[in-house]
This record gives structure tokens, sequence and C-alpha cells, in this order.
């Protein structure tokens, strides 16, 4: 099909122009950011300063705790909301009467923003702990951090339990009848059959988890802030800190720079494992 | 036979009324006074108090808040919905390199973190205010701009790939019958990328609503709030009384509900084609 120029011009343009203009142009210039140092202030001078910012990360006790600490959140909520998920979505998806009622109810607090559920969360640590007695969770660092867990769990289970279910309803019937004819039991089935079918699903599942965790913003404000001595403090509120609260431009920049390429690699990486060990249909 | 099916459907249900006990506990205490909330605070009120929701109402400036989010939302979806579907379409019908080079790029910045071009992106938007006279910050419009942006990626992404799989001589009857490209892409091709446009939309809902950290930057006064915003600055004071706040929540849930009672069917759907297709 021929189609003239003007009308490619006219239906791709506005839309390339306006993402140039919010995502490839701040990239670019965001690079260039890194490599000096400034306060902000339009009317005072950037200094050149090379690699130095990326190199300061490295002394930086209060950063590398930060990125520390989101690791290990990432790590268990990664594991604790794929295995929740994966258990509602078996449960929702046999031939139970209420299944229906299950995957509303389980779906819900993904809907609810992070930063409105961290504040929903905040009553039930702070408020409603101290009123049984178990004291303010999000106080001392472990608890609080424990308490993102929990959170972030409760948040994104349901959404890879909607996933996990498109990926069990597309396993064929007759591979888990001729299973149940050859004597496999419910275990044998399900480790040996539905999981090795699944892997595009723990594909997509780990992927979204991962990424999102270690993103983690709106639920680390509204649940825990910075907390005292920066204890509960993840990456990406870090960055923010740096640049918009202590007002170094250049080294957030570098800082959030470091961020893109921990993210990027680890998504390939985790995208080009699990595609390996995808089952062929 | 029969109670051995009723004992688990009846434990998924307690487990279910469990797993949302952070709601119970905001709802039933934005209805007691203060004394009564700190007795006890997984009772039921004695007496339903609508105090604390007038000034919750008030304090978090809710109907302006809640326009605002309506107009972002919409507008911003509306755009992105538009341009995405046309972009992709063209992109996939006339394969040449720009298309080839635009397409790779909108699918490689799918993966920076927004964290990564938050201040630089600020500095343009000032620069933009400052230089071209245009208002970029502290302005609903400007704000739209920014979501239309990163929005593309995924709206061209999921688009693509649908055009791919239709056939093109549909198109090409049409192209001999007389329509233009224009009045094609309308009358032909976009009625046929409905189920994309409602994933799409599902999707973009659901991250535009609740997205905090791109508004805090860019909306300072007041008028301009969204309820995220709005719901932070009210828990950034000193002192919250617990009563008001939860009934604050309780207001900021209840178009979520309203939304998810009526499209429950297109969310599920949209979440999950859109994780799959992402």
């Amino acid at each position: 099909m021929k189609i003239k120029k003007g009308w490619y011009a006219l239906f791709t343009m506005p839309l390339m122009l306006i993402f140039i203009i919010v995502v490839v142009i701040p990239f670019v210039i965001g690079i260039g950011y890194s490599f000096v140092t400034w306060d902000g202030f339009a009317k005072h001078q950037a200094d050149f300063v090379g690699f130095s910012n990326y190199t300061k990360v490295f002394r930086d006790e209060r950063f590398l705790r930060a990125a520390l600490r989101t690791t290990i959140y990432t790590l268990f909520s990664v594991l604790s909301v794929n295995v929740l998920g994966l258990i509602f979505s078996l449960i929702v998806t046999t031939a139970l009467k209420v299944r229906n009622f299950a995957r509303t109810m389980l779906f819900v607090p993904y809907l609810i923003g992070g930063l409105i559920l961290g504040y929903i969360w905040k009553s039930v640590f702070s408020e409603y702990f101290l009123s049984i007695g178990w004291g303010n969770w999000l106080t001392n660092a472990t608890r609080a951090m424990i308490a993102m867990v929990v959170v972030t769990t409760w948040q994104m289970a349901g959404y890879v339990m909607i996933v996990y279910i498109t990926g069990i309803m597309a396993i064929p019937d007759d591979v888990l009848e001729a299973a149940k004819v050859d004597g496999a039991g419910y275990f044998q089935t399900l480790f040996k059959i539905k999981f090795p079918l699944l892997m595009p699903s723990f594909t997509i599942c780990l992927f979204l988890t991962l990424s999102n965790c270690f993103k983690v913003y709106d639920v680390n404000v509204a649940l825990t802030g910075t907390g005292p001595n920066y204890q509960s403090e993840m990456f990406s509120l870090n960055i923010y800190n740096e640049i918009f609260d202590l007002s170094n431009f250049g080294y957030g920049q570098a800082k959030a720079i470091i961020f893109f390429m921990i993210i990027a690699v680890i998504t390939l990486i985790q995208v080009s494992i699990t595609k390996k060990r995808e089952v062929a249909m | 036979m029969k109670t051995k099916k009723i004992i688990p459907n009846i434990l998924v249900v307690v487990f279910c009324l469990l797993y949302l006990f952070p709601i119970y506990l905001i709802l039933t205490n934005s209805f007691k006074s203060r004394a009564e909330m700190y007795e006890n605070m997984v009772a039921l009120p004695t007496k339903f108090s609508l105090k604390y929701y007038a000034s919750a109402l008030d304090k978090i400036n809710f109907s302006i808040s809640l326009w605002n989010s309506i107009v972002l939302t919409v507008v911003s979806i509306a755009i992105i919905v538009i341009l995405s579907a046309m972009t992709a379409w063209m992109f996939v019908r006339s394969k040449n390199k720009l298309s080839t080079f635009f397409f790779g790029l909108l699918v490689a910045t799918m993966l920076i973190p927004f964290q990564t071009i938050m201040m630089p992106l600020m500095q343009e938007m000032n620069w933009i205010g400052n230089h071209l006279h245009i208002p970029m910050t502290d302005t609903v419009p400007g704000l739209i701009f920014m979501y239309i942006g990163f929005g593309a990626g995924m709206g061209v992404f999921l688009y693509h790939g649908f055009v791919n799989s239709i056939p093109v001589s549909l198109e090409e009857a049409a192209t001999i019958d007389g329509c233009n490209t224009w009045t094609l892409f309308w009358k032909i091709v976009f009625p046929i990328l409905k189920p994309t446009t409602m994933t799409v939309i599902i999707l973009d809902v659901i991250w535009i609503w609740n997205d905090y950290l791109l508004p805090s930057l860019t909306l300072k006064s007041k008028a301009n709030r969204t309820i995220p915003i709005s719901t932070a600055k009210f828990f950034g004071q000193y002192t919250i009384s617990w009563n008001e706040a939860m009934a604050a929540l309780v207001i900021t849930i209840i178009p979520v509900a309203i939304f998810y009672m009526f499209c429950q069917k297109y969310i599920v759907k949209g979440v999950a084609a859109g994780a799959v297709k992402g």
C-alpha cells in the first residue's frame, strides 16, 4: 500500500515530536548533567567534573545503604508477591463457587495507587498496632522494611494473580487429562506439567515485579518516608532527596543514570535467562 | 459430600475478607469519634458520624482535586490513544527506515525509569516556560503534554503488535473505493483496533490516576492539585487526626471503587493483555 509522505508526517510527527521533547531530550541532557556539579540555580555556574560524580557514589554511605536496602527489599518482595500470586491463581482456577468473588476481591489493592495504599497501611502499622500493644512498626528500621514488603505484596499479588490465571487457562485440557490418566497426583501435575508450561508467565511476572519493586517510590514516601537516620530510604527516594532536597543536581543525576543502568541490566538478564527455560508447546 | 464443598468456599471467602482488613479498618474508624476509635479499632461504630467526612472533604479540597484528576486522566488518555493508534498504524503500513528507527527508540526508552529523567525534564520545561513563554510547569495542560510523551512508548507498542496481525487487504479495498488515508484510518482501521484501545485506556487510567511523583514535581498551586497530591499534602502536615485521615482515604478510594464496579471485566482483561504484551 502506497502512502504519501504528507500523510506519513501528519500521522506520526505530532507524537514523535512530543516523545522527543518529553523523553529523549531530557535523557540526553541528563547524561550531560551527571558530569557537572550544580546547585540548581540558573544563575550559578555548573562546573565540569568528569566522572567524579560517579566515583563519589562509592564513598556515599547513605546512598550505598539505600541501594543495599532496596536490593534486599526487592528480593523479598519479588519472592512473596509471586508465591502468593501463584497460590491465589491456583485457588481461583479450581471449581470453587466463590472463585469469581475471590478474584474480584484479591485484585482490589492493585487499583488503589501506591501513595493512598501506603497511607492506608500506615494506619495499620502505626495506629492499629499501637492500639493492640504491638508498638509502632514504622519507627523500627527492620520492622519498617517488613512493612514495606507486606504492603508491596498486598498491592501486587492480585496483579500477578491475573497474569498467572491467563497462563493456567492457556494450558490445554488434554495435557492435564493425559497426566491424570497416567496416574499423576496433584503435586506431580503441578510441578511436572503446570509449572514448566507456566514459564512464559513466570518471565512476565518476574520482569514486572523486579523492575517495579526496584523503582519503589510512592509506598516508600507514604509509609515510612526517609525515616530517622535515613533508615527507610530507598533508591528512588535517595535520588529525589539528593536532587530536590540537598540541591546536588549533578551528583543526584549521576545516581539517576546509575539507577537506569541497573534497571536495564537486571531486566535484560532476567528476560534472557527465563526465555531460555520456556517450554515450547 | 456437600459439607466437603462448603468448607473450602467459606475458607476462601473468610480469607478474602481478612485480606481486605486494612480497608475495613479505615472505613469503620472514619465514622467513629476519637475516643471510640482508640477504645477498640476493630469494632463497628456505635453511631455513624459524618463529622470527619465533612472536614476531610474540605481539607483535601476534594471537588477541585477530583475535577483536576478527571480532566488530566481523560484528556491525556484521549490524546495518547488517538496519536498512538495513528502513529503505530503508519509505522506498520509504511515500513521504512524512519519507522523502524522510531519504533525501536520508543520500545528501548520504555526501560528508562522516570527518576532518571525527572530533573532534566523539569529543567527543560522551566526553560520552555521562560524562553518560549509557554507555561509547562504548574499547569494541567503542561502535565498532559508530559503524560502524552511518557504514554507514547506503551501505546505505540501495543497498537503496533495488533496492526501487524490485521490483513492489509481490507484497507486496500477501501482505498480502491475512494477512501483517502484520513477517512481510511478513522472509518476502517480505528474501529478494528478497539480491543487494544480498551487495553491502553485501562492501563493508562491506572497509571495516570494514581501517579504521584510527576505531578508532585510540576503542580505547585493549590488550585491545580490532583487527588494523590492533595492526599500527600494532607498527610504531610505535622499533626494528623487519624479519624479525619481515614475519612479522607475512604473518599479517595470511592472513585476507584466506582470505576472498578462498572469496568471490572475490561480492567481484568486489559491488565492481563497489557502485562502479557509488555
